[in-house]
This record gives C-alpha cells, structure tokens and sequence, in this order.
C-alpha cells in the first residue's frame, strides 16, 4: 500500500465535500493510503499572495513543516489553487534566502522546501499508472464524451509546476481514455474560470463559464471533468446563473476526476457525492447505463 | 531636465472614456529616475526592463476585457517609473492570478508576480483602489483565516456581504447548498489556531486583513 500525507484544503471540507468524498474513494480502493497532515492550515489562497508575500509563503509553510515531521512521505492534494500554493512556497524556501529566514523568524524553524508536494491526479498517473488504473475499472464509463478541464492553476505557471504540457495538457484526458470514456477534444481546457472573482465579480467569472461552457457543449461533451474545487463551483453552482444571463441552456454535468474514476472503480453514488452536484449527473449516467 | 515631460498615449484607457478619447499622462525624468522600479523588480524577484512590450501577455489575458489598461502596459507604467497611474489602475486587482501572461511571456518575465507585488505595495501605503469589493474580500478572507486556521465559509460569506454593502449576494444560494451538504455552518476547529494568531501578530496589518 502506497501512504501519502494529506492536505485537503478548506474547499474540501465544505463547499467540495463530494471531492474530499470521492478522492478517499478513489484512493481506498486502489490502495493508497491518505493521513492528513496533522493541524494543517489553509494556503492563504489568492488574499494572502494579492495582499502580503511573505504571509502567502508562510502559511502553505507551517503545514508543510508539520508534515515533515511525521515521515518522508509526499504530500498529495486536491485541490489545484493549494497544489499551487504549496509548491510556490516550497520553491521560495529552497531557492530564496532572504525570504526562507523571513520565514523561519516567523514560524520559529527552519524550513528549505524538502517535503514533495503532488497533486493526485500526478500520483495517480504516476505511482499507480494508466495501465494499472485501465485494468482495474470495473465498469468502464465508455459511451460517456468527458471534456477533461484543467483550468489554471494545476498546469501553470509551468516552470513552477512541472505539471503537464501547459498550453496542451493530456493527463486528465488520458486518464479518462484509460478507463473507457471518450476525451472530448476542445478549445478551452485551460482557460481561466475566474476562480476568486466569484463573490466580488461574477459577471466576469459568469463571461468566463459562458465561454467554457458553450465550447464544451459545441464539442459534443456529455459532461465536464475537473481537478479544482474552485473552477467546479464556478461552472456546477454558477451554471444557472450563466444560463440565465446569457439566454442559454448548456445543462453540463461538471464531476471531480475522482468522481469518474470512482464511477469506473465500481464505487457507489453515495461514496462518490455524485448527489452533491447542482447540476444533477444521474440522468446522464442512467442514460448511458452507468448507474 | 525635469521640465523635459513627455507625453505617452495608451490606447487601452480610450475604454474608460466615452467616446473613445486617449488620455495623455507626463513622464517627467523625476519618475524615470526615481527608485520604484527597483522596488518592484526588487519586490517580485523578476528583471522588469526586460520585456519589450510585445503584447503576447495582453493577447492571451482572460480578463482584459474588463481592465483599464492592459497587462503591457501595467510593466510600461513600472518601467517608466509611473507608480501613482500603476498603483491606481483597476487592471491591478482584476488580475485573476491565472498566470496565462507568466507562461507565455518570451522574455520570461513574471507578469502574474509582478502585479502580486504591485497589490502588495499598494495595500501597504494605504492607497485606496477602485475595485473596492475585493479588496473588502481579501480583508474579510484573511480576517477569517486568522481567527480560524482554515475557512470558515458561512463566516465569510456573512462579512463579505455585510462590509460590501451587497447584503443579499448570492443568499438564494444557501437552502441548495446546504441540503446539498455544501454549507457547515460551524467554523472550523484547528489545534494550531492560537499558534497561527501568533503569526498574524507577527506580520504588518495588512496581512491581517486590517487596512
């Protein structure tokens, strides 16, 4: 059994419960083992870095301490704005000196960035791999045309996440692919969703979606897969909204990577939240005989 | 040599005038040789001088629609030493932070981090900006995280609405998300609250979301 430490970030214990859900689902029946990290703290997310860098670097930094301490274990996580943060942190501390001793006066040790940080969609392609992960669906979700979205942060800035192809990236499509749905080819698998702007300008995070959205459904996708809690609250909990602004009806079901890999794993609605969605993906799955 | 001004036309204000004037700003040599360049290529870690204002940034940007002047142009002000009309724009804090600029700048400049230091500067000499909703969300975000450790959603939604005056934002949303199991409505606990409200202390105020 693989064991990693785990950081699920604020998202993933409340608006994105069903990813947390589906991710533990995931890994539990592949057998990979998830501890979280002991009193981790939020990463600060888009306010700490807007507002103040070295409290942005410093916060990822005393989770990451406290999961040095457990053991050598990398630490995996969902959600790509913290998947984000964390590396930036960890890349500031390894390479930059005036701010590793700002930080280390700050939280009191000494910290240089050593702890590996992954996101789960890397472990999975990477420690458990696409023929394994091919082998082991039960049911594969073939029939289902799956727009695989990357958004932002999982992929850029690129010299810092090391994640993929930036301007083409495959994993989640291959992913996807392994485990029998069709990867729906599309124009806009890395546009900005608008991600922190939700509250404070939705009409530009609503302009965004449109676009994501319309693109998605003129492909032929039955349904849109995502590694961030952030860009599935925007496109699932928004999509009404955007509906209703723009004159249009996409009703696209946006699910967790997880929640489809579970599907595939042979795993049960429940265990995968795939009732927590706003726009309700049982039709879909029933029309195809997934569920 | 102060006299010696220089008129610079940028074509993306023309949006915030009606009728499409351009405005014209002066540059005296004061601006040029004065030290904010240096703070913020200092500030960002990124080499400013470097870009060559090829637009690629401004090209690929998602939210240039919505901004007062254009990713390039926010590195020309900084490169001219313009702090006040850099400081000042909106483009600034529409920024969604999405790094599309950073990954394909071909000078390998890091326009994503450059306009984080220019919030950061900003926030820190006080200087009142005209998207005041966010800033008003990123005071009640931080707040939030230093009296809790991690997010505590239904708390920030409640002071976000309330500080901004849009007291019903997105209420209609909350029976849904909670029988959906979105909303908890108690904060987090986290072992290591206090240690954190320590750290807090520790940073200027506006880290901790004061002003």
């Amino acid at each position: 059994m693989k064991r990693y430490l785990y950081y699920p970030g604020c998202s993933l214990h409340s608006t994105s419960r069903e990813y947390d859900l589906s991710a533990r689902t995931v890994c539990q029946r592949l057998g990979i083992g998830l501890e979280e990290i002991p009193d981790w703290v939020c990463c600060g997310a888009t306010p700490a870095h807007v507002t103040d860098h070295l409290l942005a670097v410093a916060l990822p930094v005393k989770s990451l301490i406290s999961a040095g301490k457990v053991d050598g274990r990398d630490v995996v996580t969902c959600c790509a704005a913290c998947f984000g943060r964390l590396k930036a942190a960890n890349q500031e501390m390894a390479e930059d000196v005036e701010i590793r001793a700002q930080v280390k006066q700050l939280l009191g040790e000494e910290y240089r960035g050593e702890v590996r940080v992954r996101h789960l969609l890397e472990v999975l392609l990477e420690d458990v791999g696409l023929q394994e992960l091919g082998l082991r669906a039960e049911r594969k979700i073939s029939g289902l045309a799956v727009a695989s979205y990357y958004g932002c942060l999982l992929v850029r800035p690129p010299k810092l996440m090391r994640f993929d192809d930036p301007e083409r990236p495959r994993s989640m499509d291959d992913l996807m692919q392994a485990v029998g749905a069709r990867a729906v080819g599309w124009a806009y698998n890395i546009e900005c969703c608008g991600a922190s702007l939700s509250l404070t300008r939705t009409e530009i995070v609503l302009r965004l979606c449109r676009d994501i959205l319309a693109d998605a459904k003129a492909r032929g996708a039955d349904c849109l897969a995502v590694a961030c809690p952030l860009c599935q609250s925007n496109l699932d909990l928004r999509q009404a909204e955007v509906e209703k602004a723009y004159g249009v009806r996409f009703g696209l079901p946006v699910l967790y990577f997880t929640q489809l890999l579970g599907l595939a794993l042979g795993a049960g609605l429940g265990e995968l939240g795939l009732d927590r969605l706003l726009v309700d993906p049982i039709p879909l799955l029933r029309s195809k005989g997934l569920v | 040599m102060a006299a010696n001004a220089v008129g610079v036309a940028f074509r993306g204000l023309s949006r915030s005038f009606p009728g499409g004037c351009t405005m014209k700003w002066q540059i005296t040599s004061d601006d040029l040789r004065g030290d904010f360049l240096r703070q913020v290529e200092a500030e960002s870690r990124q080499r400013i001088l470097a870009c060559y204002q090829c637009g690629k940034c401004s090209a690929g940007c998602p939210v240039a629609p919505e901004m007062d002047i254009l990713p390039n142009q926010i590195i020309r002000l900084v490169q001219l030493g313009m702090k006040d009309q850099a400081l000042a724009s909106r483009a600034i804090w529409i920024c969604a932070s999405c790094a599309t600029c950073t990954t394909r700048c071909p000078q390998e400049v890091d326009i994503a981090r450059v306009i984080d230091a220019l919030r950061n500067i900003a926030i820190r000499e006080g200087r009142s900006s005209p998207e005041r909703e966010i800033r008003v969300f990123n005071q009640v975000f931080l707040r939030n995280l230093a009296s809790h450790g991690r997010l505590y959603e239904v708390g920030l939604i409640r002071d976000y609405n309330l500080l901004s005056g849009h007291l019903f934002k997105d209420v209609l949303k909350a029976p849904v998300m909670f029988r959906k199991g979105k909303i908890n409505p108690f904060p987090p606990k986290v072992k290591g609250a206090r240690e954190l409200k320590a750290l807090f202390q520790k940073l200027r105020p506006p880290a901790r979301g004061g002003a």
